[in-house]
C-alpha cells in the first residue's frame, strides 16, 4: 500500500543516527567538507568579486579540506547567521563551524560541540561616532548601543555597564549589515562587537573617518573552529590542521618555499611535511596532509596577512595573534 | 410458550467485527494508538540523540539568569532576570504590537474600503492607489522602508523636535511625559467604570423605550458625555492629582517619561498599513455583496442615510467581512515576528533569538515559541468565530 510505504520512508528518516559513519568517512565519501561560515564579514568570510569566499575563517576550512581530501578547493561553504549556527553544527548540516565563534565553557559543555583551538584572539570593543567627543568607554553612560543578537557581545555589554554603574539601551539586530545601518542612521551612539569585526565594519561606512574604535577591550573572545562532540578522529584532524599552520609559520615554512623545504634536514620540518614518520596516517589522512595545507592554503602568517593583516585593507597588527616566540600567544603543540 | 421462528436465539449477538459501530470504534482506537506510538517514538528518538551528542535538554534553563538587556519591556526587567522572564517580556511586546496593529489596521482598512466606494472620484482613486501600492510590496521591505526612511529623516537627540517642551521626537524615539498618580487618583477610574455601567443601562433602556413607544433619546451621545465628561469633572473637582515626569536631555539621551522606540513605531506602521490594504478590499467586497435593492428598499421606507448603513447594509456586510477579516488578523499577528529584522524586541527576537542562542536549547525554545503563536491564533479565531456567529443572519 502506498500509505504504508510513505510511513516507512518517514520512519527511515527518523531512525536514530547515533551509529552513523564517522565524519571523516562521510567527508571522504562526499568528497567535500561542509563548512559553516559568515555570509558577509570582510576579513573573515565574505564573497569576493568572483563569488569566492575569502577570509581567515574560510581559509581554515580550506586547510581542513586540504588535510582531509588533499584538495583545498573541495569545500562547500554554508553561510549561517549567528542564531542558526549551533543548530546547523549539532544537526550535521555542517561538518565544522568556522564562523568567528567565541569559545566559551557553556558552548563546549551544554551544546554538544567542542572547540578545537583558537584561530583568532579577539576582544569586544566599542565604535562611536567621532563627533560625539567620547574618548573612553567609561563615558558611555546612558548610550544606545547597537549589537547583534545571539552573540557573546550581548552578555559582555550588560556585564560591563552594570559593573561600571552605567545604564544603556540595547538595540539588537539579527545581522551585522543591519546593526551597521542602524549605527549609520544614528539610531545608536555606539556599535559594539568583536574588535576585528568593528574594524571591518568601519571600512564599510560611507565615510570611515566618521567613526572611531575606542581603546577599551572589555572581554576575551577567542574565536575558533568547532566540531560536534563524540567524533574524536574528526576533532583531532580539525585541531591539527590549525596547529599545522602555526607550526609551519614557526618553522619558517611558507606557501612560497614549501617545495624547497621538502628537502630540509630539520627533523621538525621533515615530520611536519611527512618526510619522516606517519603522523598523517594516524589521523586517517594522507601522509602529506600538512604539506598540502601549506602548499595550497599557506601557513598562519600567510592567511593572517592576506585576510586581515598587512596585505589586506584592514591592516590589523598581529598583537595577541603573533606567535609566542614573537610576543603573541599563538602557540601550537609540536608534531612528533 | 410459543417461540416465533424468525427471532434469533436469546443471548446470541453478532460477533463484534460484524457490528459496524464497534468496528469503527476499533479502527479509531487503533489509529489513535498508532499516532501516539509514533509521537512517543519521535520524542524518545530526539531525546536519545540529544543526550548522545551531549546537548542539555529540559526546561530548567528558564530559571537561569539571562544576563542580557532588552530595550523595551512592559514589566520589570533587568539583565539579572531569568530566561523565563525574557519569555514574558517578548510575549508582551508581541501582544502589544499585534493588538495595536489589529486596531489600527481595522480602522484604516474600514476607512479606505469605504472611501474606495465613494462617489467622489479623487477619494476613490486615492484609496485605490493606496490599496494597490501597499498590497503589492513585500512586508519585509515595507518594514525596512519605515524603519530606515523614517530614522534617517529624524534629527539626533541633541536637535530633537520639541512639542511644547514636553514631547520630544528624535532618531531614538518619541519621548512623552509620564503621568505619576498621587493618592486620591483612584476615584477617577472608579467614576469611569461607573459611567460605563450607566451608559450600558441607558442604551438598553432607550432601546426598550424605542420599541415600546417609538420615542428615542440620542443615547450614544449621552453615553459619550457620561464616559468622558464625568471622570473629567471628578479630576477637576479633586484638584488634578497627577504630576508629570517630563523627559529631559541628560548625557546622550532623554531620560524620564515614556519612550516609544522607533522600532516599535516602524513595525506598527508597516503592519497596520500593509494589513489595512487587504482589509480595505475585504470591506469593499463585503459592502458590494449587499444588493443595491436593499439600500433602495430601506430608502423607500424613508430611513435616513446613516440608518440605512447602520441597520441594513453593515449588519449584512459584516457576515461577508468577518471570516476573511479573521485571517487578516491572524496574518498580522504572525507577521509581527518580522520584528527581529529591525531589532524590535518581540518574542522571536528576544526568546527564539537571544535566549535560544545563549542556552542552545533550540527544541524547547522553538516549541514554546510555536505554542505561543498557535495559542494566540486559536484564541483570536475563537473570538472571531463567536463574533461571526453573533452577527450571522438568522435564517428562518
Amino acid at each position: 500500500m502506498k500509505t504504508v510505504r510513505w510511513l516507512g520512508v518517514g520512519i527511515g528518516i527518523l531512525v536514530p543516527t547515533v551509529a552513523m559513519a564517522s565524519t571523516l568517512e562521510t567527508v571522504k565519501e562526499r568528497d567535500s567538507v561542509r563548512c559553516g561560515v559568515n555570509a558577509a564579514q570582510p576579513g573573515f568570510s565574505s564573497l569576493d568579486d568572483d563569488d569566492q569566499y575569502r577570509g581567515l575563517d574560510t581559509d581554515v576550512c580550506r586547510a581542513i579540506a586540504a588535510a582531509a581530501l588533499g584538495d583545498a578547493t573541495k569545500v562547500d561553504f554554508v553561510p549561517l547567521d549567528s542564531v542558526e549556527r549551533f543548530t546547523a553544527l549539532q544537526s550535521g548540516e555542517v561538518d565544522v563551524l568556522s564562523r568567528t565563534t567565541t569559545w566559551t565553557s557553556s558552548r563546549d559543555t551544554t551544546m554538544g560541540m567542542n572547540f578545537t583551538g583558537v584561530s583568532y584572539y579577539d576582544g569586544q570593543a566599542f565604535m562611536v561616532a567621532s563627533d560625539l567627543g567620547v574618548q573612553s568607554a567609561k563615558e558611555l553612560d546612558g548610550a544606545a548601543v547597537c549589537t547583534q543578537s545571539g552573540t557573546t557581545s550581548e552578555l559582555n555589554l550588560s556585564d560591563y555597564f552594570r559593573i561600571n554603574g552605567m545604564t544603556y539601551d540595547p538595540v539588537v539586530f539579527d545581522a551585522p549589515e543591519q546593526s551597521i545601518a542602524g549605527f549609520e542612521a544614528g539610531r545608536c551612539d555606539v556599535l559594539s562587537s568583536d574588535a576585528s569585526q568593528l574594524y571591518a565594519q568601519r571600512m564599510q561606512l560611507a565615510d570611515p573617518s566618521m567613526a572611531l574604535v575606542l581603546p577599551e577591550i572589555i572581554s576575551k573572545e577567542p574565536l575558533g573552529p568547532a566540531v560536534r562532540q563524540g567524533d574524536d578522529q574528526w576533532f583531532n584532524l580539525v585541531k591539527w590542521s590549525l596547529f599545522a599552520m602555526l607550526n609551519a609559520e614557526e618553522l619558517g615554512i611558507t606557501q612560497a618555499n614549501v617545495d624547497e623545504q621538502l628537502s630540509s634536514e630539520n627533523p621538525d620540518v621533515m615530520r611536519l611535511l611527512g618526510q619522516d614518520g606517519h603522523f598523517g596516517e594516524a589521523m586517517g589522512v594522507n601522509v602529506d596532509w600538512a604539506y598540502q595545507i601549506v602548499k595550497q592554503v599557506g601557513n598562519y602568517a600567510d592567511i593572517y596577512d592576506r585576510n586581515v593583516g598587512a596585505d589586506s585593507d584592514f591592516n590589523i597588527a598581529r598583537g595577541l595573534n603573533a606567535l609566542w616566540s614573537d610576543g603573541g600567544i599563538q602557540y601550537a603543540p609540536p608534531i612528533r | 410458550m410459543s417461540v416465533r421462528p424468525n427471532t434469533r436465539p436469546a443471548g446470541h449477538k453478532p460477533p463484534f467485527w460484524r457490528d459496524r459501530a464497534k468496528r469503527a470504534l476499533i479502527f479509531q482506537l487503533l489509529l489513535v494508538a498508532a499516532v501516539a506510538a509514533f509521537l512517543l517514538y519521535i520524542v524518545g528518538n530526539v531525546q536519545d540523540n540529544l543526550s548522545a551528542r551531549g546537548i542539555t535538554t529540559g526546561f530548567g534553563f528558564l530559571s537561569n539568569t539571562a544576563g542580557f538587556g532588552i530595550v523595551q519591556s512592559l514589566i520589570d526587567y533587568s539583565s539579572q532576570s531569568t530566561y523565563g522572564r525574557t519569555f514574558l517580556v517578548g510575549l508582551l511586546n508581541t501582544l502589544l504590537v499585534g493588538g495595536l496593529g489589529v486596531l489600527a489596521a481595522t480602522i484604516i482598512g474600514f476607512i479606505v474600503g469605504i472611501a474606495r466606494l465613494s462617489p467622489n472620484w479623487l477619494l476613490a482613486r486615492l484609496a485605490n492607489a493606496y490599496i494597490e501600492t501597499f498590497r503589492n510590496i513585500p512586508l519585509l521591505l515595507q518594514i525596512f522602508f519605515w524603519y530606515y526612511a523614517v530614522l534617517r529623516t529624524l534629527p539626533s537627540a541633541r536637535d530633537s523636535l520639541a512639542f511644547g517642551e514636553v514631547i520630544f521626537l528624535n532618531v531614538r524615539g518619541l519621548y512623552l511625559p509620564e503621568p505619576l498618580f498621587e493618592s486620591g487618583f483612584g476615584l477617577i477610574p472608579a467614576t469611569f467604570i461607573l459611567a460605563i455601567i450607566a451608559s450600558i443601562a441607558l442604551v438598553i433602556w432607550n432601546k426598550r423605550r424605542h420599541e415600546a413607544t417609538g420615542k428615542r433619546l440620542p443615547a450614544y451621545w449621552i453615553s459619550f458625555a457620561l464616559i468622558f465628561g464625568l471622570p473629567l469633572l471628578v479630576l477637576v473637582a479633586t484638584g488634578v492629582p497627577i504630576t508629570w515626569d517630563i523627559p529631559e536631555l541628560r548625557g546622550f539621551n532623554f531620560r524620564g517619561g515614556i519612550t516609544i522606540i522607533p522600532e516599535f513605531l516602524a513595525l506598527w506602521l508597516a503592519l497596520s498599513i500593509y494589513t489595512a490594504s487587504f482589509i480595505a478590499e475585504i470591506v469593499r467586497s463585503g459592502i458590494q455583496a449587499i444588493s443595491h435593492g436593499q439600500t433602495e428598499a430601506a430608502q423607500a421606507l424613508s430611513l435616513p442615510r446613516n440608518l440605512v448603513l447602520r441597520l441594513v447594509v453593515i449588519p449584512q456586510a459584516l457576515r461577508v467581512i468577518i471570516p476573511p477579516l479573521t485571517s487578516q488578523y491572524l496574518n498580522l499577528i504572525k507577521n509581527s515576528s518580522l520584528a527581529t529584522a529591525i531589532g524590535y524586541p518581540d518574542l522571536v527576537s528576544v526568546f527564539a533569538g537571544t535566549t535560544l542562542n545563549q542556552t542552545g536549547q533550540a527544541i524547547e525554545v522553538i516549541a514554546m515559541t510555536m505554542a505561543v503563536y498557535l495559542t494566540i491564533s486559536l484564541l483570536v479565531s475563537m473570538f472571531m468565530n463567536w463574533f461571526n456567529a453573533r452577527v450571522a443572519l438568522v435564517e428562518r
